[in-house]
């Protein structure tokens, strides 16, 4: 809104100076562009889903990109290639737990971090600078400095190495999202508790969590995306059970069968949902 | 973990209790001890063993690798890669420009002109992320191969001579990259131009500054900390992945994460594959380092 008032006043200011060029670019260029854009970003993703309809000929049941008609085929044997189903329930798996983890974990951090001055809490400033070297680094270095570890540890690779893996890059994110929400927290209200008498376990689960559930709730959706979607880190680390996407990438070599763009258009109509979900709640808010 | 959270608490021991001085005290650290002991031990700790792995050498045979304090590794292994680095630094560089180039404007214009559309644009912005990078990466595969949905028409309409190909090449490649990591540098872009403070646009036209001023001396000048967090958050990801080169590249555009990669998950060399991912670490650190040296580390949240 403080949008159109400025540009209202712009076009006063306009006549002021007298001659000037109406603001075209505004009203039809950029729209056009960004259009464009938006339609570019969401190409691909139109190709997954259509082809996820695509009819296949031929003895092996792997993705072609000739148009062979229309079959639902794929999505009524969803679960019929067993690699791929596995590997994508294990994905579920490791994702919901990692979340839980790093929410947790994530959310006494930025507790922390937002509350207590580098004074009062030795360590601050070393803290916020692993977190800002831990989601600037490059992945690839990540998960090769894991694996290795792993290796010298003798940590079998598996479950636990992956879940190992995704907190660790879930936390900054959990951290972050969190923070942001907390940096307008009016702590009279926990005060306003404790001279109510409320106990301190009571106070953090009656006032603090409801009022900070949003955030924790963005970071742990944010923790969900980075676990499920998560590529070059679970290479190095999975074992002989790979999760979802280094499942698909191994199949990259052979083929792929059409039940993987099931999945993919499955995963991106739960996330699409829930980011859609989020703004329709916080229009309710205001 | 919501246990330990609430009985940490900072605000949890009332006035009149004992404990009351060392509980607060202590409640920084013990909030902060679960999420820095798990950083410390699964990010700190192997990013420094990558260094010491480095060092080591490996029997070819057995497999099993000894501290030899063999130095010689990493000069070794970057006169080798070199051009692989070089490719990287290539692709990476010009994927980003693409990406700033491409989303500048369409963050400037959701937010000057979103209104109250702004969080659906940003969706559209980021729904690439919706769907898994190797199937948005493979998707790309098949949209660019011969007889895909692009060269196809375009074999059609006779613009293109029927043996043009796509797949293969640096351009697939650059693309590949430049498509997957747009949401990086539009995001960043799209909070820092969201952030100017209108009154001081308002107050270059009233100064009797033209659009085209307005633009170059305010507007470009207030998004430069956004510009370069958009840089770095696309640059550092693009340089080291392997997985846009191994699917749309070809044997000759090399890059050296699919060097990294394939040192230890093919040829099970870690001190070589350690070696090289100690100097990517450290190109990207420069990078790291001069962003926090310029604009603080903690301002880049603001653009997650």
């Amino acid at each position: 809104m403080s949008v159109e008032i400025s540009a209202n006043e712009n076009r006063e200011s306009t006549q002021k100076v007298g001659a000037r060029r109406p603001r075209r670019i505004g009203r039809f260029v950029l729209p056009t562009y960004s259009w464009l854009v938006i339609a570019y970003l969401v190409f691909p993703i139109a190709i997954m889903i259509v082809y996820g309809f695509n009819r296949v000929i031929g003895g092996l049941q792997l993705v072609s990109f000739s148009w062979n008609g229309f079959t639902d085929e794929w999505y009524r044997q969803w679960s019929n290639v067993p690699g791929l189903t596995t590997a994508f329930w294990l994905s579920i798996r490791i994702a919901l737990v990692s979340t839980l983890i790093a929410t947790a974990l994530g959310t006494a951090l930025a507790l922390a971090l937002v509350r207590y001055r580098a004074a009062k809490f030795r360590g601050r400033v070393a803290i916020e600078q692993v977190l800002f070297l831990n989601i600037a680094a490059p992945e690839i270095v990540m998960g090769a400095g894991l694996l290795g570890f792993f290796v010298t540890f003798n940590i079998a690779r598996g479950f636990l190495t992956l879940v190992l893996a995704h907190v660790m890059f879930s936390i900054a994110y959990v951290t972050v999202t969190v923070r942001a929400r907390l940096s307008g927290f009016d702590r009279s209200l926990e005060e306003a508790s404790y001279d109510l008498g409320a106990k301190p376990l009571a106070t953090f689960r009656l006032v603090t969590l409801p009022i900070i559930m949003p955030g924790v709730l963005a970071g742990a959706l944010m923790a969900f995306a980075l676990s499920i979607d998560d590529f070059v880190t679970s290479n190095f680390v999975s074992g002989s059970n790979p999760p979802f996407p280094v499942w698909v990438y191994g199949a990259t070599r052979v083929g792929i069968p059409p039940q993987v763009f099931v999945f993919g258009t499955a995963i991106f109509m739960v996330g699409i949902g829930f980011a859609l979900m989020s703004i329709v709640l916080s229009r309710k808010k205001t | 973990m919501d246990q330990s959270v609430s009985t940490d608490h900072p605000r949890s021991v009332e006035k009149q209790h004992h404990s009351s001085s060392w509980g607060k005290k202590l409640a920084p650290y013990l909030l902060s001890l679960p999420a820095s002991v798990w950083l410390l031990l699964l990010f700190i700790v192997p990013l420094a063993s990558l260094l010491i792995e480095s060092l080591e050498t490996c029997s070819p045979v057995t497999g099993a690798c000894v501290m030899t304090w063999s130095w010689g590794q990493l000069p070794s292994q970057v006169s080798l890669y070199h051009q692989q680095f070089i490719t990287s630094l290539i692709f990476a560089g010009i994927a980003t420009v693409i990406d700033l180039a491409i989303s500048f404007p369409i963050a400037y214009w959701i937010a000057f002109y979103g209104g109250r559309r702004k969080n659906f644009f940003l969706i559209m912005l980021l729904v690439p992320f919706f769907v898994s990078f190797i199937i948005r990466t493979i998707v790309w595969e098949f949209i660019l191969s011969q007889n895909g949905v692009v060269l196809t028409f375009l074999r059609g309409a006779h613009v293109i001579s029927p043996n043009f190909h796509v797949l293969g090449t640096s351009a697939a490649v650059i693309a590949g990259l430049a498509y997957n990591y747009l949401p990086f540098t539009a995001l960043p872009l799209y909070v820092a131009i969201e952030r100017i403070d209108r009154r001081v646009l308002d107050a270059a036209y009233d100064l009797y500054a033209n659009r085209r001023n307005a633009f170059l001396r305010v507007i470009l000048p207030l998004t430069i900390p956004g510009i370069f967090a958009a840089f770095l958050l696309t640059f550092i990801p693009a340089f080291g992945d392997y997985v846009n080169q191994e699917i749309l590249g070809g044997t000759s555009n090399t890059m050296i994460g699919t060097v990294i990669q394939d040192s230890y998950l093919v040829n099970f060399n870690y001190p070589a594959g350690a070696s090289l991912s100690v100097i990517l670490l450290a190109v990207s650190l420069v990078g790291i380092w001069l962003y926090a040296r310029l604009l603080g580390s903690r301002t880049i949240e603001d653009y997650l």
